[in-house]
């Protein structure tokens, strides 16, 4: 992991040094997610549950025309399902299905207690992910920012949003049923 | 345009040529011989090597070589277009086709296909020898006659003439002689010297010298002219293949400045003619006035008046299919799909925008809607006729698989096509070859008797297969029929009975007892063949139909023969649906599956644990969908009954509230929801929710699974569990 880490920031070196993320209020905890695959941040409003499904699907939103799973985080980590409330959003993110080579990008809304800025964060201001204490797996984390003398954790969206495994988690809470 | 999309566009071409080449073989086979078939078969084979061998596929030039080579002796009738020869072409067909498809996964052809091809190839070789060996003793006759024809060298003939400002342009003669040297070998080379004036004025700048060149080349015309290239405005050049006719000799000789006597003299000690040929030339340009070039050719040899026509019959014919193919245009089915899926939306916001429209009662708002809602329809069903196809093309597959079959079954079978110009989407036509094929056999194996039994029965030794497609109300039919013995009533029914799949005391209609034979594992074949009897063949169509929301019948009379019709939906993409609601969410139910809808009345309600009804004296299983689905919440005080029917099961549904009928836009589940059972799809209503659709087929077979035990369902599936 942590050879990774370096790797990127080694490639990072290179091209830019500064990345911006967008960061967001999970269950009190700030949390983000480089920019660069968040598409838009739309209203929370209008879901149609899918029954059976596991608590982490929340359900499916249209956006204009599309129909779009929306993923409630909180539940994905393990903690309880989020509250929706005033500030509520839903974060549409264009994730990269991991297993395969060509460019199979699925598009997938990510329910969030409130939405906070965007940030510049320098790569050297990035450290790995610790083995544990996050509360959260290891591999849905891409790093720790240091923003201001605390930590912000850095999701790796193609993980925590990985089509596959959400694919089979809906499978299995039908097969359940 | 990159050599991946070239070479993907040649493998598109090479398929269809392929196809036409099949179907022109099974013409011919099937007695409709004529010109037109076997040069189109020509043609293709031609085609396909010539693209070939633009990409380097030498694999693919190689083989085709050899096939267009006997090909080409079919066609200029050295040989004929036997069976033996039909049946070897369908099997050139087929390697090449799998040959194709290697170069389509942009592979190498197996061991197994190459060995397979090495055999074909070397039948073809055995045509292309025998034909020398027998041409050998005929071989001085076809001479005598050949001087009307073609002329005896083997060699190019190329008549230069340079213009005189070739040397001030910065050309020099030699150095193209030279180049042409590297193409081939000149054989001879005779300079002309006649347009060399008297010393005193010559001007040493300008070029007057012509050259007779016989050319031994593998090189076509096209790069032999090519080497030219440069000179060719102000030059003249004559280029005249090996084996040209004696009369474009005569022309050249015609057309070149010098002395017409002496060229020929020229001409013969090139070697290009021999002194008899030149005699023939001569007495022919003597005969009379000059005459176009293509009157001397064909007077002089009567017999190739025909063949003359007939080229140019073909190269209109070509010309004809070309300004056809260019009113066509081949656009990415993906593309089609995009411009689908945004009409889809299109008329979901029109339906948001006529709701709207309503609310705030403004009249003008309404008309424009109401306007725009239409157009937007109109709109749609263009677009959905954009992805309609004709089923013909599916159906002429067809014709193969019942000649190969019929040899197999050792069964004299005819097949009959009609309809084939009805359209339907093109998803369905791709899916709906297997379950087709599945029935052509099985009719073809069990349905049609053999020849004598046939003969005994006093109907026509010739079975015939007929498929059949049309329209009906909204859906499209397709039917296979045959006019064999007919299914046995009792036989099936003694089966079903033995595989305890019906009580024996079951009272069941005609139609119910041949459904009996689409259940799994069902067979009355007494032997098992290797084309069906297996009982295996029969479920496997009904789910492949059912799964393009189709149904599937079967009219039969015995000894008559069989009818099968399968009745299927005109698109994928759009259903006419029922909306129910089961508190806050929204269900689509396929329409045409939906039967009635009844209220679920109180003392029906209380007594709820038995998950039955009594519908006007029968039975009507029904499901909770607020329980299947989890739903939370309170059920409504009114809860309705929407009856649905699924392949001759009855079920109930129970819901909260009935929406009515809508039109609606299937949208895939994708890839997160693929798995999940019991929903078929997304749909976006006019208020821009989201709602499901039920895939009611699962949902039923999930209740049945669920309540093993309780017997709920009085139909066959739920017994064979017992």
């Amino acid at each position: 992991m942590g050879a990774l880490v370096k790797a990127e920031r080694a490639n990072r070196a290179e091209g830019q040094d500064l990345q911006q993320y967008l960061t967001f209020m999970l269950g009190g905890e700030v949390f983000a997610i480089g920019i660069l695959a968040i598409k838009e941040i739309i209203e929370y409003g209008q879901m149609t549950e899918v029954p059976r499904m596991p608590a982490s699907i929340r359900g499916v939103i249209n956006l204009r025309g599309a129909v779009v799973p929306v993923i409630d985080l909180s539940a994905r980590f393990g903690k309880q399902a989020t509250m929706v409330g005033k500030r509520t959003c839903i974060v549409i993110i264009e994730v990269r299905s991991d297993l395969e080579a060509e460019e199979a990008t699925q598009v997938v809304g990510v329910m969030v207690d409130a939405v906070n800025e965007v940030l510049d964060i320098p790569c050297d201001e990035i450290e790995p992910a610790p083995n544990f204490g996050a509360k959260i797996r290891a591999d849905f984390i891409k790093g720790m920012g240091k923003v201001e003398g605390k930590f912000v954790i850095i999701l790796n969206a193609d993980r925590v949003l990985s089509v596959d495994e959400m694919a089979e988690l809906a499978s299995a809470g039908a097969i359940a049923a | 345009m990159n050599l991946d999309e070239a070479l993907h566009t040649f493998v598109v071409e090479a398929r269809e040529l392929l196809q036409n080449m099949e179907e022109s073989l099974l013409d011919i086979e099937r007695g409709m011989a004529d010109d037109d078939a076997i040069n189109a078969i020509f043609r293709a084979a031609h085609t396909i090597k010539g693209s070939a061998g633009l990409f380097g596929l030498d694999f693919v030039v190689e083989f085709t070589h050899i096939a267009e080579n006997v090909l080409d002796m079919v066609r200029s009738g050295e040989l004929k277009m036997d069976g033996a020869m039909t049946a070897l072409m369908l099997q050139v067909c087929d390697h090449l086709n799998l040959l194709v498809e290697c170069v389509a996964r942009e592979a190498l052809p197996e061991a197994a296909d190459a060995s397979s091809g090495k055999a074909l190839t070397d039948c073809l070789m055995q045509y292309l020898g025998s034909y020398k060996a027998a041409a050998m003793p005929v071989e001085s006759e076809a001479r005598v006659e050949s001087l009307g024809g073609g002329v005896e060298s083997g060699c190019w003939h190329i008549s230069l003439r340079f213009g005189k400002d070739v040397l001030r342009y910065g050309m020099d003669p030699l150095s193209f002689i030279r180049y042409l040297g590297k193409m081939g070998r000149i054989v001879s080379i005779h300079i002309l010297t006649d347009g060399v004036p008297r010393l005193s004025e010559i001007d040493p700048e300008s070029c007057y010298l012509g050259f007779e060149i016989s050319f031994e080349s593998d090189a076509d015309k096209a790069a032999i002219e090519g080497v030219f290239e440069f000179v060719r405005e102000d030059c003249r050049i004559g280029i005249l293949p090996p084996h040209s006719k004696i009369g474009e000799y005569l022309a050249l000789i015609r057309e070149l400045p010098e002395d017409e006597m002496r060229l020929g003299d020229i001409l013969v000690e090139c070697g290009t003619l021999t002194a008899g040929e030149l005699e023939e030339a001569l007495k022919i340009q003597n005969a009379g006035e000059p005459r176009p070039i293509g009157e001397v050719l064909v007077e002089q040899s009567m017999v190739q008046a025909p063949v003359v026509e007939a080229a140019l019959e073909k190269q209109k014919q070509v010309r004809e299919s070309r300004n056809s193919e260019n009113s066509l245009i081949r656009v990415d089915s993906a593309k089609l799909d995009q411009l689908i899926n945004l009409v889809g939306e299109l008329i979901i916001v029109g339906s948001s925008a006529s709701l709207i429209a309503q609310k705030a009662a403004m009249g003008e708002l309404l008309e424009v809607t109401s306007t725009m809602s239409r157009m937007v329809e109109e709109v749609r069903d263009t677009a959905l006729s954009l992805r309609m196809v004709q089923i013909g093309a599916t159906f002429n597959r067809f014709q193969r698989v019942v000649r190969d079959v019929s040899r197999e079954l050792g069964k004299d079978i005819r097949l009959v096509i009609s309809g084939a110009e009805t359209e339907l989407d093109k998803t369905v036509v791709e899916k709906i070859g297997d379950p087709l094929t599945h029935l052509v056999r099985n009719s073809m194996d069990h349905g049609i008797e053999s020849a004598p039994v046939r003969e005994a029965r006093g109907k026509p030794a010739q079975g015939t297969l007929k498929l059949n497609a049309y329209h009906d109300s909204g859906s499209i039919v397709i039917e296979v029929s045959d006019d064999g013995g007919g299914l046995n009533r009792e036989k099936i029914l003694k089966k079903a009975v033995e595989k305890g799949l019906v009580q024996p005391d079951a009272e069941l209609s005609d139609k119910e007892i041949y459904q009996l034979i689409f259940e799994a594992g069902f067979s009355t074949a007494d032997a098992v063949s290797n084309l069906s009897g297996r009982g295996v063949g029969m479920d496997v169509v009904r789910r492949n139909i059912q799964d393009l929301r189709g149904t599937i019948e079967l009219e039969s009379r015995e000894g008559m023969g069989t009818t099968t019709k399968i009745r299927l939906p005109l698109t994928l993409s759009i259903i006419d649906g029922f909306l129910v609601g089961v508190g806050t969410s929204s269900y689509v139910i396929p329409l045409d599956m939906v039967v009635e809808c009844i209220e679920l009345d109180a003392a029906e309600r209380e007594s709820g644990d038995n998950g039955y009804i009594n519908l006007r004296g029968e039975v009507l299983p029904f499901v909770r969908l607020r329980e299947l689905f989890e739903v939370e919440g309170m059920a409504s005080i009114r809860q309705n009954v929407v009856v649905v029917q699924y392949a001759g099961q009855r079920a109930g549904f129970v819901v909260d509230t009935l929406e009515g009928e809508l039109q609606t836009v299937i949208k895939p589940l994708g890839r997160v929801f693929g798995g999940v059972r019991g929903i078929g799809g997304f749909t976006i209503l006019g208020s821009g929710e989201v709602a499901l659709i039920l895939d009611v087929q699962r949902l039923v077979q999930q209740a049945t699974d669920r309540e093993l035990g309780n017997n709920a369902l009085p139909e066959i599936a739920s017994e064979r569990k017992r």
